[in-house]
């Protein structure tokens, strides 16, 4: 009786809808939406960043920004992309896909999902809203001591970053137990490790990477922030305090915080590649093992950012080689790529041609990191825009191209739409020109001398032809963000007809049920015998599978929906707020409150109890 | 259905040790603090004379080891890792190493640089 | 029928075997490890580097006036002690819990509890302590380094002492059968890694000089 199929009924009309729907919502999918929302339009905040950058260096001695707002614009744009964007649109991917992939009907913990994204909601707001103050974060994405400390940086900006950070590194901590467990214990019946797509492998990867790097940075937030609202000396010289403990604890963040950035990317590349060159993944356990490689050493390199702090022949010798180890199991997936598409019957649909200019992009990003892997060489290249041009390289030509290339890709799945392959293949165009245009001068400029993070530049230098260039560049890609929106926002207008539930004739999971998914994903969890299990399940019909019908929306209970996380989340933010401009007790106490409050209630709530309806 | 619906909370935390087994490992901790509290008083006070002069250029090597005892029964016994099988040990037991690795790493890259960078000493 | 029978087969399905919560407070535990870590590398890096007094072991000088070490070891050896008999009592709760004896269950429960309040108690009393004799948080690094990395075992302890308190208001209630003793092992273990993280700060703050 509970599986009655229904012939007219679109999943999606059947659950509730309405805005308290989606304050209360559990659901992996719909708070993978609200996270690809958020995400998105904080992207777009750190992109407007840029381009004022930009316009500032479009000549010498700009006079567009002054030096203090220049500060707050690099530092914002850094943290704000990295931060609030490249990481939750990951989030977006982890929340929706990951269940869909392991066969799955949601998370683990789903109302710790709703928290985790309701945290991070509230750090972002908190570290933005300091522009409000006129006081936003102007140390850096780094923030190095002491030049953060109360005695350089008095006003509230580093108090906003501080703060804003550690919340985020609440929320980043909840999802990252949450999806580890998932994959973990979620996988449907029959699917060992080694049958898991390859996003799921590398998504899996990242979250052991926050889970063991996230608490360095926290306590390195909380000696920073005790360092200015107490006056102790953790980072200060004259009370035998050490800068430079700043520095190693940050990066030791820091850099498995890079492999926390592109990872994923790593992952959606790999599901992107066999599926439109109807090939299986090349060598996917080198894939798996070059992956986890790649993140167990990560935790050994850290002290490259800092070879001129002057650590010393042995130091810099032993972080030179563990970082050019890096590039062995880097080269590995390359080669994997380039195996999955050789001989493949290639399809160049708009995911593949982001995920072909990730392989590319990434290449350079990856050569030139090489280079500065080398003490002597990255003495000459550190903080000059030759390293914006490597980062760059690896972080929007890396990780951006696979996102987007994830948006094309999953689209279909996520709102029931197909985008529109003419607009998204100017898309590529676009982006692709004016990503090279904007970064690969940045490569010149900076062994040519030219600084990061100083607000102009002289005329004598030379260095104006090639920053113009650079500006040119930055709206070119702003103009593919804008032919990306009205892309979304014409296949969203029309009436086309729904996507099916497999338009890309896809390899996993998520393509055999409906687009959109209904609320519990799967009526029955599927059976998997190894890897690529929706090409197995093809194989074994003969070629195709019958279109999937939704079933009644009652038919697997499903947890209720709950408001009780965004309570913790806001006592969350309020206690850890309360430590903007000093500590202030009143608002830790009323802080502690509501999170108490929001956590026994949230304990003492049966998510499955029976509702009034 | 509600049988089957509980069938996994019985298939764990029933091959755990015994009374018997907790006690001794209480025993065995205290004794292990009193043998860490006593070397800290032999070296601290020198008596007896000769036994403080053997113990002392080891008591830091000495007191780490029977702390990571005192770790390894409480983590084995009362949080079960020996019983509870491989996954939660693999997970404790990395974090731990990684754990250990960092303070090391940590303490050896700033003895170092206090020792011979030249820029710190000069700046001393 | 069946596949009604089926749906509810999934819900509690895991692919290990293992609770989702139990493995969730080991990957939590597993994190909070790189905490401490970071937390007692800082204190370790810092040792001994302090431009003022006090210092925590030997003798320091007070405005010329020579000073006792910071350090009271026999108090804190009391509180080790404590803290390590609490585990032991967890464990026979839980295992109260586990077999359905009420009795086993509260008792050794609320003896977990007396100790790790007693514990707090003495750290309380050892931060007045040395407040008294003029270490301030802010006094030198050695002060602030001791009292974060303390305090915020300290502020663990209180956490996990708030937990098994609220376990033992349901089991007062009788509403924690043994199908759901988990709801106590979890936080056992969140007690028993704040004891072993004891268990490694007892002799690198206090007896290591």
């Amino acid at each position: 009786m509970a599986t009655t199929a229904l012939e007219h009924a679109p999943a999606h009309h059947e659950e509730a809808t309405g805005i308290w729907s989606w304050i209360t919502t559990v659901d992996h999918k719909r708070i993978g939406i609200m996270y690809g929302v958020t995400a998105f339009l904080f992207f777009l905040l750190g992109g407007l960043e840029a381009l004022v950058i930009r316009m500032q260096l479009w000549g010498p001695d700009g006079r567009l920004v002054s030096a203090e707002v220049y500060n707050q614009l690099f530092t914002m744009h850094g943290t704000t992309m990295i931060f609030l964007g490249v990481m939750p649109l990951s989030a977006m991917y982890f929340n929706y896909m990951i269940p869909l992939q392991l066969g799955a009907r949601d998370v683990a913990f789903p109302r710790l999902n709703a928290f985790s994204y309701w945290v991070f909601l509230l750090g972002g707001l908190i570290i933005n809203a300091s522009w409000f103050f006129g006081a936003a974060p102007n140390g850096g994405w780094f923030g190095y001591a002491n030049l953060t400390s109360a005695q350089y940086s008095p006003g509230l900006n580093i108090d906003f970053w501080t703060v804003g950070l550690q919340i985020l590194g609440v929320a980043s901590l909840a999802a990252a137990v949450n999806f580890f467990v998932t994959v973990i214990n979620l996988r449907a019946p029959g699917m060992g490790m080694m049958h898991m797509p390859m996003f799921v492998w590398m998504s899996f990867i990242t979250q052991i990477l926050l889970l063991l790097s996230f608490p360095i940075i926290t306590v390195a937030l909380v000696l920073l922030m005790i360092d200015r609202s107490f006056g102790t000396h953790f980072f200060v010289p004259a009370g035998g305090g050490d800068p430079i403990l700043w520095q190693h604890l940050f990066w030791l963040f820091g850099h498995p915080e890079v492999y926390i950035l592109i990872l994923p990317s790593f992952g959606i590349v790999s599901e992107i590649l066999p599926v439109f060159s109807r090939k299986p993944l090349f060598g996917y356990a080198a894939m798996v093992f070059s992956g986890a490689f790649i993140a167990f050493v990560g935790f050994g390199v850290w002290a490259h950012h800092m070879f001129s702090t002057g650590m010393g022949p042995f130091a810099d010798a032993f972080f030179a080689l563990a970082t050019m180890i890096i590039a062995i199991p880097t080269g590995v997936k390359i080669f994997n790529w380039i195996g999955t598409v050789w001989g493949g019957k290639l399809e160049f649909k708009t995911p593949m041609l982001f995920a072909l200019g990730f392989i590319a992009m990434f290449i350079m990003g990856g050569l030139s990191g090489v280079m500065h892997a080398s003490p002597p060489a990255d003495l000459q290249q550190t903080d000059t825009y030759f390293i914006v041009a490597h980062f760059h390289y690896v972080l929007f030509g890396g990780a951006i191209f696979a996102l987007t290339g994830g948006a094309y890709y999953w689209w279909p799945k996520m709102s029931g739409k197909m985008l529109d392959e003419g607009l998204g293949t100017l898309h590529f165009w676009l982006m692709m020109i004016g990503f090279n245009l904007t970064f690969f001068p940045m490569h010149i400029v900076g062994l040519n001398g030219m600084p990061r993070r100083v607000y102009t530049y002289s005329a004598e230098s030379n260095f104006e032809l090639l920053n113009k260039m650079e500006t040119v560049g930055a709206f070119l890609l702003g103009l593919a963000m804008l032919v990306f929106m009205w892309n979304i926002l014409k296949t969203w207008r029309s009436h086309q007809p729904p996507a099916p539930a497999d338009p890309w004739n896809g390899a996993t999971l998520e393509w055999a049920i409906p687009s959109p998914p209904q609320h519990f994903n799967f009526p029955a969890l599927p059976r998997v015998h190894g890897r690529d299990a929706l090409w197995e399940m093809k194989r074994v019909a003969g070629g195709t599978l019958p279109e999937p019908t939704p079933v009644a929306h009652d038919a697997v209970p499903m947890p209720n929906p709950s408001w009780k996380p965004l309570v913790a989340a806001l006592g969350v933010a309020i206690t850890l707020g309360g430590f903007i401009g000093g500590s202030h007790l009143w608002v830790h106490a009323v802080g502690l409150v509501v999170l108490f409050y929001g956590v026994y209630a949230w304990a003492f709530e049966d998510p499955f109890a029976a509702t009034g309806h | 259905m509600t049988a089957t619906a509980h069938a996994p909370a019985h298939a764990e935390g029933h091959a755990h040790p015994t009374w018997q087994t907790y006690t001794k490992v209480a025993l065995i901790l205290f004794a292990l603090t009193a043998l860490e509290v006593g070397a800290y008083e032999v070296v601290h006070r020198h008596s007896p004379a000769g036994f403080a002069a053997v113990l002392e250029p080891i008591v830091v090597e000495v007191l780490l080891f029977l702390s990571a005892i005192k770790f390894a029964l409480v983590a084995m016994f009362y949080m079960h890792l020996k019983s509870d099988g491989k996954l939660l040990t693999t997970i404790f037991s990395f974090s731990l190493l990684l754990a250990a690795v960092i303070i090391g790493a940590l303490m050896i890259i700033f003895y170092y640089l206090y020792q011979h960078a030249p820029t710190v000493n000069q700046l001393k | 029928m069946a596949t009604a029978h089926a749906h509810a087969d999934d819900h509690h399905y895991t692919a290990t075997g293992i609770d989702n919560r139990k493995l969730a407070i080991w990957t939590f535990i597993g994190s909070e490890c790189m905490f401490f870590a970071s937390l007692i590398g800082t204190y370790l890096v810092y040792k001994g580097r302090d431009v003022v007094g006090p210092k925590p072991h030997g003798e320091w000088l007070l405005n010329g006036v020579a000073q006792e070490q910071m350090l009271e070891i026999p108090l804190v050896t009391f509180g080790t002690a404590l803290l390590l008999f609490s585990s032991f009592f967890v464990v026979l709760a839980l295992n109260g819990a586990q077999k359905g004896n009420r009795k086993q269950l509260i008792g050794w429960l609320l003896a977990t509890i007396v100790c790790g309040v007693f514990f707090v108690g003495m750290q309380v009393y050892e931060f007045n302590h040395f407040a008294h004799r003029g270490m301030g948080y802010t006094t030198n690094l050695f002060s602030s380094t001791f009292y974060t990395l303390t305090g915020f075992h300290g502020t663990h302890v209180t956490l996990g002492l708030v937990w098994l308190v609220s376990v033992l208001v349901v089991a007062l209630r009788g509403k924690l059968p043994p199908e759901k003793a988990l709801n106590l092992e979890m936080a056992a273990l969140y007690w028993h890694f704040v004891d072993v993280v004891w268990i490694v700060i007892f002799p690198v703050v206090y007896l290591i000089r």
